[in-house]
């Protein structure tokens, strides 16, 4: 007893979060006796304490800090003997785990969780707002319900999902046995049930849920409730699991590539989550850093945004969006990414100007940093800088349309094999046009004078989103599913997904785009009778896209206990992920490949992309020239 | 399929202007910026038509056919023509979009010769209106609700006494964030008489949806006669104590 106590795993978390409460109770009660406040226990005080405290506590009770603790004491460190690798039973998915294909499906397993919790709080508004006036909720749980509903969205499924998806399939497709800091990328995971629960648990407490929106704008956000610091806080734990998560894939892209994978054969998920590390590194500090000066406005009076005691309102936007208009593509290149991975194989052509996209994805990181303030051109701030942000802002969709268009070239004259995977990355390039198209109408002054704020804006983000990258998660979890698990998830399910979907979908966002230009704004529970049709039409319409997931989890649970053994490579793929079994052996390959041209050279006699046997000449640049001497025409 | 687009493009061009967008346009304002949304959307429809034509196209011409199952297509990597042309073509057409909306923003924000100045005051959840000097004697009206006289361009200074509002008349087409510590400044010219909808549009707590009151637009003597009468009510009230409605 004492030793299953002892090891690392979910119960010495458990007993280790019960000492880290206990821990904090006794340091907010200690400090507050020596300064001599009254109350001494302080039910609040002891919470913020907590909910930073006791999740570090948890995180060293399941383990995740051993192997450094160890080290950092001079203890004897277990040398890794790979013991910990892969999964046998699904009792290792809720262990510390280094294997990056074991913590790749623990991150998308996790994510769609979220998704799910995400997805009824949805259903519960739509259900609100089916008819004007107040029935099922009260107006302070339903600004807690869009606010948890965006945050777990953005902060525990869209952005750690593409995380979860890289993690399994990125080092196997460039050829490297894991990621570059296995322990590293095991901790960004744990960090995040933690963020997401303490998100889901501010419904629990007193004052409800945090309800100012997943903005959190100061200083409505400093005068909340209790519930507003489980937000505070959970950003943290998220955002910290996100930049652990980029620097490892940075620098696993940087330095474990395989022989002869130099950057131009590089397959563009991979340069999509090279761009997306890029700007997860240098842009989430900054929400971080919003968060916590919230956080001490709150909880210890600082007055960083208190217009009254020489604080600055408009301070937190900007440094709220400097980071959240850069969380928009880090929300969005990955699923370019993916899209381009699918296009490719399902059209059986090399993608169209593979440099260009490559190209296209830096310099939406680099215009991504520009454009930040067009979220403000209503907020009072300085009126000229709102001309440069939109022009930025516009320039912005030359490189996407640079992008949708090399995608529509791959498809001319290809061989499309319409199954789930290609209709949603179809659905994706159809739906996406309309979010950017809404989206270089918003970057327009005149006319963001009138919509922002509107529910145009909430037409325009899920087009973006919804259309955009979740459409893109969809076709990549077909895509690799196979892969994943080992075994073939059901067609015709998929198909009926993809329908209801892409159907329920533009019936319920669409409209939106109406009723927002005609005046209803977002984020209320009540609205003027003149919308109470649309709502309605809305609300049925959500209804079908709740139903579609549905189908979506079932066919995922049955296929993954039922589903028929997948083959190695079920799409004829180049890329290296599928050159190996499904799933892939315990280290991924068992000789390290050589790549010797480009990922995407179908249609080319006798191309490949890397092979399994001794290189001749090991060295890359020997492998470069083999390989431009046998494709001339590689672009 | 390029005379498919065309016809497609037209019928969706005529389309998306037969729909009615917006509420009624009831300031100088409103039509400029109701000008602008039509042009991006005759800018947008075509570019949206060619994405949606060449999708089908390709799914109804390309699809793989039966005893296709290992057929590849041409191995084509690009084309430095039509790469630069759509690198060339949406650049230019953005920096034409932003040039328009830059002459609108500045037509809309004009300063008009002789413009009235309304206070709006946003606090958690109700809007009031202060009319500077514009009672008998230099005296200021206060009132819950918005009153403006038709062709008389107003400027409007909003304040906010505890968070962050957003003082939108859709009608007018005008939005600006009432900012604690901060006036924030927009100006328009109502052109059409009417009741429209004070609305809040940024998330400020509880009663966030409820925050409606009323912006009344009316003919010149109307107007007057509401000053004068709110300067007669504000003197009695003064007197009894009492508060005007």
């Amino acid at each position: 007893m004492v030793a299953r106590l002892r090891a690392p795993g979910l119960l010495r978390g458990a007993w280790a979060f019960v000492v880290g409460i206990a821990f904090c109770f006794g340091l907010t009660t200690l400090i507050r006796a020596l300064y001599g406040f009254q109350p001494l226990v302080d039910a609040d005080a002891i919470t913020i304490v907590a909910l930073i405290g006791a999740p570090l506590f948890f995180l060293v009770g399941i383990g995740a800090f051993d192997y450094w603790f160890y080290w950092a004491a001079g203890r004897p460190t277990r040398a890794e003997d790979h013991s910990g690798h892969g999964a046998r039973t699904w009792r290792d998915y809720f262990r510390v785990n280094t294997d990056h294909k074991v913590i790749g499906i623990q991150y998308t397993v996790t994510s769609f969780f979220f998704l799910l919790v995400g997805g009824v709080l949805a259903m519960l508004m739509r259900a609100e707002l089916a008819r004007p006036g107040m029935q099922f909720v009260d107006s302070d749980t339903f600004n807690g319900l869009f606010s948890v509903h965006a945050s777990l969205l953005i902060f525990l499924f869209v952005i750690p999902v593409f995380a979860g998806l890289a993690n399994f399939v990125l080092p196997l497709m460039i050829g490297a046995p894991d990621m570059a800091f296995p322990r590293l990328n095991a901790l960004s995971y744990w960090l995040l049930p933690i963020a997401g629960i303490m998100m889901m648990a501010s419904f629990l407490v007193p004052g409800g849920s945090f309800a100012t929106g997943w903005t959190a704008y100061a200083p409505l956000s400093t005068e909340a409730p209790l519930g507003q610091l489980f937000f505070t806080v959970a950003v943290q734990f998220a955002g910290a699991s996100s930049v652990a998560t980029a620097l490892n894939f940075l620098v696993t892209i940087i330095t474990m590539r395989a022989p002869g994978m130099s950057f131009w054969r590089m397959p563009l998920l991979v340069w999509a989550n090279f761009s997306t590390s890029l700007l997860v590194v240098i842009a989430t500090p900054f929400i971080a850093a919003s968060q916590f000066l919230v956080l001490l406005d709150r909880a210890l009076g600082f007055n960083f945004f208190q217009a009254g005691h020489g604080g600055d309102v408009l301070s937190y936007q900007h440094i709220f969006w400097f980071y959240s208009h850069p969380a928009v593509y880090i929300m969005m290149l990955p699923g370019f990414g993916i899209i381009s991975e699918i296009l490719a194989v399902k059209a059986r052509k090399p993608i169209f100007g593979y440099r260009m996209m490559a190209f296209s994805l830096l310099a939406i990181v680099l215009l991504g940093f520009t454009v930040w303030a067009h979220h403000m051109f209503v907020s009072g701030m300085q009126p000229w800088i709102r001309v440069p942000m939109m022009i930025t802002t516009a320039i912005i969709a030359v490189p996407t349309g640079i992008k949708v268009f090399s995608w529509l070239a791959t498809l001319w004259r290809g061989v499309l094999h319409l199954d789930t995977p290609m209709l949603f990355a179809l659905g994706f390039l159809t739906m996406f046009v309309l979010g950017g198209i809404s989206g270089v109408m918003l970057a327009m002054i005149p006319i963001v004078i009138h919509v922002s704020d509107s529910y145009f804006v909430v037409a325009h983000i899920h087009y973006v989103l919804f259309g955009g990258s979740l459409f893109t998660i969809f076709a990549g979890v077909y895509y690799w599913f196979p892969k994943m698990t080992g075994r073939m998830y059901d067609e015709t399910l998929g198909k009926i997904h993809f329908w209801m979907t892409f159907i329920g979908f533009n019936l319920t966002f669409g409209p939106m785009h109406v009723i927002g230009l005609q005046g209803m704004p977002r984020r209320v529970a009540d609205y003027a009778d003149k919308f109470a049709g649309w709502n309605l039409f809305i609300s049925i319409a959500s209804f079908i896209v709740g139903l579609s997931t549905l189908v979506f989890v079932y066919n995922m649970v049955a296929s993954w206990r039922h589903g028929p053994r997948a083959e190695a490579n079920p799409w004829r793929a180049l890329t290296l992920e599928w050159q190996v079994s499904s799933p892939p052996p315990i280290f991924n390959f068992d000789t390290v490949p050589t790549v010797v041209g480009g990922p995407y050279e179908y249609g080319v006699p006798g191309a490949v992309h890397g092979v399994f046997k001794k290189a001749p000449e090991p060295k890359p640049a020997a492998a470069g020239s083999v390989a431009s001497a046998t494709h001339p025409g590689v672009e | 399929m390029l005379i498919i687009g065309a016809l497609a493009s037209a019928i969706g061009i005529a389309v998306s202007l037969a729909i009615n967008w917006f509420p009624v346009a009831a300031d100088s304002q409103a039509r400029q910026i109701d000008n602008l949304y039509d042009v991006l959307l005759i800018v947008s429809v075509p570019i949206f038509v060619l994405v949606e034509v060449v999708v089908l196209f390709s799914v109804w011409k390309f699809r793989m056919r039966p005893g296709e199952e290992l057929k590849d297509g041409p191995p084509i990597h690009g084309n430095t023509t039509l790469e630069v042309i759509w690198t060339a073509v949406p650049a230019i057409l953005l920096v034409g979009l932003c040039s328009y909306a830059y002459v609108v923003l500045t037509q809309i924000e004009r300063r008009p010769a002789h413009e009235m100045v309304v206070n709006v005051t946003a606090q958690q959840f109700a809007w009031s209106f202060e009319y500077p000097g514009a009672g008998p004697g230099g005296k200021s009206i206060t009132s819950d609700q918005l009153y403006l006289a038709k062709g008389r361009p107003v400027e409007f200074h909003v304040r906010s006494k505890d968070v962050i509002h957003d003082f939108w008349v859709p009608e007018f087409r005008l939005k600006i964030d009432a900012v604690p510590g901060i006036t924030t400044k927009y100006r328009i010219n109502p052109t059409r008489t009417g009741d429209y909808s004070v609305v809040c549009a940024e998330l400020c707590g509880l009663g966030h949806a409820a925050m409606r009151q009323t912006a009344h637009v009316l003919p010149r003597a109307s107007f007057q006669a509401w000053v004068s009468r709110q300067g007669s009510a504000a003197t009695a009230a003064a007197e009894v104590g009492g508060q005007p409605s």
